[in-house]
């Protein structure tokens, strides 16, 4: 690695000067508003600097005003590419706050909604690192398979980008009937083999090979002090997943494997998506087969809306009813960490409950925001050109880096 | 009298390839990645070109704020004119298939089309953007790396044939009945690569490389300034296409024009087959840009110099083998020799290719 170049203004000698590049934030390999300060010699980058914020919501300031259920869309924003992984940390941390557990079967939709978004997530970002690197083919299939997983993941919540499907205490509604023939038949037809396929289109690439492989590359050591966590940590050759390591849901009762890499460059972290493509896939599956019957929704009478009907019926159930409906959930006090797997780490809710109907603070972790911070380290000494692949590699979403 | 009409006859012809190219690009790519491509205008979009065309020039030029105004505009211009008259020596057909036939005509071309560089070098630095500036850099990188192997690929055929007179380059080959292509595979096989080089395409495209430099030299042109670049860009296509077709592909001759049993070809006309064969590079390129990505500008610096240059030194050699030793009688002698040395070369290169390391070993002094 080399080591940390200061800017300087003037070289001695000549007195020529160093070119300073804004690379972003309006541009199109930051996909989104990520803006990197570049100082060039001639086209090698000597020094980077990350700058984030450009798409910032205030989305823990905006939990403060907000009950839980009221956050619950809300998280949606954050990872857009991978809504059910935010979901399900914020609706897991409040579960573990007030001590409920969602029903089995609400348990096995969520892994199944949150493989199929991974693999949703993991397409989009093939074809668009395709598109860093010059590749303008692959998107095309990449989206074409992505529209597949939309298709399935919008028949059950009838949404196809902010879903807005997990609740505290369970899911939303239940699988429609014909989503378990359907999503096995999709899976096992034609996506394994169009997966293969896709891998072909970059993988024996010479050009591919010569501009991911040595490029960006991390040691183990290296990524676990800069707290990686998701493809790029395994991507170093260090299998630590959240399902397997800190399981949640029912993920031990499934089996898949863990793909790591071994050198830690980006050719390296397109490998273990690709493969992660296909667990996750396996996983789907598994889930669908195993799915047992029963509520999806828990009963605890804290959280749980009395159906409609019985409402008009007795009283006790109105008041309840229109109870849950003013003042939300309230949660008892206490502070809770909850973290799930998502599609580029782990991305955790840590909550401050002081005994009200919201939260007293709210603080999210986000995966890419971490992995990105080693950026201006691996770009340094490097050519532009080089700097897309990279950050291409990182897979980063801003809605999740800013908040 | 006759040389004004040809002259405005082939500047038509080239302006209406322009656009068909540009649609037929669009719709190649469409069926390469599962869409249709333009389907409004006209029958399956075949007046998209023309659409664009009056979008482009009824749009605002903008010239940024600390450009220099003159260069800004002068920059297509100058790549346009460059990528258009080296087709004044292209025959185009049979007979008088030319504008001007001069005994020059293969240096005038080279020499000409490398000045089209300039275009694009004064065009990114009169931006006053940093994005274009440092895609003007990337195109004196590129032109200094495929130039070279371009010019030796052709200098076998000027062995074999003793004249730069394009005229005489395909009649040499229809005396011999075989094409260039095949006594020259490997000088033929370094021109196409070369050439996509000079075309600056995918996957040679990275003075235009979106990916990090936004739009590379041209960033900032739009209406028609950005219009002129693409249309040398496309010229520039069919000038190596022309060129490859002349020079290796018999020019306007039918296939295998001394075999008497296919002389029923001959019903397509003279001109025909040139277009074709033309059109051929044309797919080609279009071909590449579906499939490859983009190489690093470094890469593409080894690559011409470690792997196309040792190349076409090879042909050079093995052209020199040809003529001494007499190969006409026993080609598949000859094409044994090609092969075994030519991938002996390519594996002793590209032993060095990608062993390289480009990092920033000292402070250096930028331009």
């Amino acid at each position: 690695m080399p080591e940390t170049v200061e800017p300087v203004e003037t070289l001695g000698t000549t007195g020529t000067r160093h070119l300073w590049l804004n690379f972003g934030p309006q541009h199109p390999s930051t996909h989104g508003v990520l803006r990197v300060l570049l100082q060039l010699d001639s086209e090698y980058i000597r020094y980077a600097q990350l700058h984030y914020g450009y798409l910032h919501r205030g989305f823990e300031k905006l939990a403060e005003n907000k009950t839980y259920d009221q956050f619950v869309p809300i998280t949606d924003r954050l990872d857009y590419l991978g809504p059910f992984f935010n979901t399900c940390a914020f609706v897991m941390a409040v579960e573990k706050l007030m001590g409920v557990e969602a029903p089995r079967r609400a348990q096995y939709i969520r892994v199944i909604m949150m493989e199929l978004i991974r693999i949703s997530s993991h397409l989009l970002w093939l074809g668009a690192f395709g598109i860093d690197l010059g590749a303008i083919t692959p998107v095309m299939y990449c989206l074409r398979e992505r529209e597949n997983i939309l298709d399935l993941i919008e028949m059950v919540t009838g949404a196809r980008l902010t879903h807005n499907y997990f609740r505290i205490g369970g899911v939303g509604k239940d699988l429609p009937p014909e989503f378990k023939d359907r999503a096995v038949e999709y899976l096992e037809k034609s996506y394994f083999e169009k997966i293969k396929d896709y891998d072909v289109l970059l993988k024996k690439n010479r050009i591919f090979l010569g501009r991911t492989k040595g490029v960006g590359i991390v040691s183990a050591e290296e990524a676990i002090n800069y707290g990686f966590t998701g493809p790029t940590l395994r991507s170093c050759g260090v299998p630590f997943d959240l399902r397997k390591n800190d399981p949640y849901l029912v993920y031990p009762e499934l089996k898949f494997d863990i793909p790591t890499g071994d050198t830690g460059d980006t050719y390296d972290r397109y490998i273990v998506r690709l493969v992660e493509l296909r667990e996750s896939a396996k996983l789907v599956i598994q889930a669908l087969e195993k799915l047992p019957e029963g509520e999806v929704m828990t009963r605890d009478p804290r959280i749980f809306q009395p159906p409609k009907d019985k409402i008009f019926d007795n009283v006790e159930t109105l008041i309840h009813y229109c109870y849950l409906a003013s003042e939300g959930i309230n949660a008892p006090r206490g502070e809770v960490y909850a973290r799930v797997e998502g599609a580029r780490g782990e991305f955790g809710v840590y909550l401050f409950s002081n005994g009200t109907n919201r939260p007293y603070r709210l603080f999210i972790r986000v995966p890419t925001f971490v992995n990105l911070t080693i950026v201006p380290k691996l770009a340094q000494g490097r050519l532009v050109a080089d700097l897309a692949a990279i950050l291409g590699g990182f897979d980063m979403v801003l809605g999740e880096v800013d908040k | 009298m006759e040389t004004m009409i040809k002259i405005i006859a082939v500047f038509t012809l080239l302006m209406v390839m322009v656009g068909f190219i540009s649609w037929l690009e669009r719709k190649i790519l469409g069926r390469m990645q599962v869409r249709h491509g333009p389907m409004r205008v006209g029958w399956h979009g075949i007046f998209q070109p023309i659409a664009d065309g009056i979008k482009l020039l009824t749009k605002e030029l903008v010239i940024p704020a600390g450009a220099d105004k003159q260069l800004f505009l002068m920059a297509p211009v100058i790549s346009l004119i460059f990528a258009v008259t080296p087709f004044a020596v292209i025959p185009w057909g049979s007979g008088q298939g030319y504008i001007t036939d001069i005994n020059i005509g293969l240096v005038l071309i080279l020499a000409l089309s490398s000045l089209g560089t300039f275009g694009i070098v004064i065009g990114g630095w009169s931006s006053n953007s940093k994005y274009s500036v440092l895609g003007a850099m990337r195109a004196v990188a590129l032109m200094l790396s495929y130039e070279l192997p371009l010019i030796l690929s052709l200098v076998g055929v000027v062995m074999l044939t003793g004249s730069f007179r394009l005229t005489e380059i395909v009649s040499a080959q229809a005396q011999q009945g075989l094409w260039f292509v095949a006594i020259q595979p490997v000088a033929f096989v370094c021109y196409l690569l070369a050439g996509t080089a000079e075309t600056q395409r995918i996957p040679f495209d990275m003075l235009e490389d979106e990916g990090s430099l936004v739009n590379g030299f041209f960033t900032e042109y739009s209406g028609m300034g950005f219009s002129l670049f693409v249309m040398a860009e496309y010229i520039n296509i069919i000038l190596i296409g022309a060129i490859s077709a002349v020079v290796f592909l018999g020019g306007w001759q039918r296939p295998f024009p001394s075999v008497e049993f296919l002389a029923f070809l001959d019903v397509v006309p003279a001109a025909g087959w040139f277009l074709l064969k033309v059109f051929l590079f044309v797919f080609l390129v279009i071909w590449f840009r579906g499939t490859l990505p983009r190489v690093r500008y470094d890469q593409l610096m080894y690559f011409g110099w470690k792997i196309l240059l040792p190349l076409t030194l090879l042909s050079i050699l093995l052209t020199g083998l040809y003529k001494v030793l007499d190969f006409q009688h026993n080609l598949i002698f000859y094409y044994l020799i090609t092969f075994i040395l030519s991938l002996f070369c390519v594996t002793y290169c590209s032993k060095h290719f990608y062993q390289e390391e480009t990092t920033l070993k000292e402070v250096r002094v930028g331009i």
